[in-house]
């Protein structure tokens, strides 16, 4: 049983559904119900059309749960409208405009594009991110009662689904699924029906970061700096894919967030050693960024490669600009003021800024610095 | 889409509007209360944002290593212990703000009268996975 095949099916198949005028959920159990068949009948007896067959099983599922004579009325007057058939590109990438509307939450639209475009079980998706399966269960139907009113003729904005799947790459760790890597599927997707930029920014980003991630961490599940990651571990093909999606997206001249992160991404990616990295252009790409986002965040980012580009004391001028409650502020004025030379004012910043770090592996690597200078002989 | 504790202390927190212990409220008021939590804790799993809750006993032991053989025990907390958590409920939401929002909801448990206890809660964030993109 090829599950993959199974998983990347799910979206066109529900999309045709809903596109019949089926609702939301009822649609998307009735799409579960005949995944579960094809995994029953499948093995034995395979399909010579496997998205014909599951969209022919899937009606027929939704056509039993909803025999009560209203239902019966309602869907014949929905029939009566229904669409010409269109490609099961255009259905998938509405779904896709569908799981990530603007009336969801970011959580609960996460939660359903994972569920009914990844084709992920319930208990997948809340192991993933570690909720009790009755409460992620609760997220998805809510986010389908709230999105089954909208057509899926409404055209549906590229910004939301991206945002979506980024939250996914960025914020999901491993539980029984690679939530990264289930991002960089559904983005492909949506490279493959959406003709964007930005989507192709997103997912040369993705692929760049992915390729440089078994090098992020140490065996014993501690962080390595970027500066001190063998290089000899990097996907050099997933960072050669990601950065010639990167050059084709940039000739169109239509830059966007997505695009200028990529293209740092790839400038990091580029550099043989740490040492070799040009900071001067990623400085210039960080200008871009502040132009696009005007985010606090980005300008932190930024005052790190000024940092780097211009010398420390660039850094920690560039920095006094901007709000000391920024997130990793105070690692940032750490990291500027040791390469100053100030070691105790280091040493005592670090400590601050494990105190405030949001997640555990930086909170031990924080520490680890300030305790590097503190023992120091 | 962050997970926060929120801490119910039966001491330790700032000073409480209500000193008034629960053993002097009528066992109609105690049922209130109770039923009021479970209520927000329904509600919560109902929108997708319930993580887990648990209540504690007040009593407790301190536990520690000593070498090989069986671990010293004592007696606690200790009256003199400032802090005495009386149980938590984990979230899991998508803002600060919401935590807050939770927080201040479940602070407003009813009390002696039926009218609002005003209990301090504690809320605090989950350390979480370091993100995939840093830079």
């Amino acid at each position: 049983m090829d599950e993959a095949l199974l998983r990347s099916l799910t979206p066109g198949v529900l999309g045709i559904l809903v596109r019949r005028g089926a609702d939301f959920a009822a649609a998307e159990d009735a799409v579960q119900d005949a995944l579960v068949e094809a995994v029953r009948v499948w093995p034995e007896d395979p399909p010579r059309d496997p998205k014909g067959w599951l969209v022919t099983v899937a009606w027929r599922r939704f056509l039993d749960a909803t025999r009560s004579d209203a239902a019966r009325r309602r869907r014949e007057e929905v029939v009566d409208e229904e669409p010409v058939p269109v490609s099961g590109v255009d259905d998938t990438l509405q779904l896709y405009f569908l799981c990530a509307h603007p009336s969801l939450t970011p959580s609960s639209a996460v939660a359903l594009t994972l569920r009914a475009v990844g084709g992920l079980t319930t208990r997948q998706i809340a192991r993933a991110y570690l909720v009790p399966e009755a409460t992620m269960a609760q997220r998805i139907s809510r986010a389908k009662r709230t999105v089954s009113g909208v057509r899926l003729d409404q055209a549906g904005d590229a910004a939301t689904v991206l945002r979506v799947l980024y939250l996914v790459f960025n914020e999901g760790y491993s539980g029984e699924v690679d939530l990264a890597a289930e991002a960089i599927r559904l983005t492909r997707q949506v490279a493959a029906s959406l003709d964007h930029p930005e989507v192709a920014g997103l997912l040369a980003l993705m692929l760049i970061h992915h390729a440089r991630r078994a090098s992020r961490t140490a065996p014993d599940g501690s962080l390595v700096p970027l500066a001190e990651q063998d290089r000899g571990r990097w996907d050099t093909a997933l960072i050669a894919e990601g950065v010639g999606i990167l050059q084709a997206a940039l000739a169109r001249d239509q830059l966007g967030e997505f695009q200028a992160q990529a293209a740092i991404a790839a400038l990091h990616a580029d550099a043989p050693t740490a040492g070799e990295t040009d900071w001067v252009q990623i400085v210039e790409w960080y200008d871009e960024l502040v132009r696009l986002t005007d985010s606090p965040v980005v300008r932190l980012n930024r005052a790190v490669a000024v940092g780097e580009a211009d010398g420390p004391r660039a850094g920690l001028a560039a920095l006094a600009e901007l709000d000391d409650t920024l997130p990793r502020h105070t690692a940032v004025a750490a990291y500027l003021h040791e390469r100053d030379g100030d070691l105790e004012k280091a040493a005592r910043l670090y400590v601050e800024a494990a105190e405030k770090a949001p997640n555990l592996a930086e909170v031990d690597h924080l520490t680890r610095q300030a305790a590097r200078l503190n023992t120091r002989h | 889409m962050a997970k926060y504790l929120l801490l119910k202390h039966y001491r330790g927190g700032p000073e409480p509007v209500c000193t008034v212990p629960m053993d002097q409220w009528t066992p109609d008021e105690i049922s209130a209360h109770i039923q009021y939590m479970r209520d927000f804790a329904t509600r919560l799993e109902g929108s997708g944002e319930f993580v887990d809750g648990q209540a504690l006993a007040p009593g407790g032991t301190f536990v520690r290593y000593d070498g090989e053989g069986r671990p010293p025990v004592t007696d606690g907390p200790f009256a003199e212990t400032k802090d005495l958590i009386a149980g938590w409920m984990v979230i899991d939401v998508d803002s600060y703000e919401r935590a807050l929002e939770l927080a201040g909801e479940l602070s407003a448990a009813p009390g002696q009268g039926g009218k609002p206890l005003h209990e301090w809660l504690e809320l605090r964030p989950f350390l979480t996975e370091p993100p995939t993109i840093t830079e």
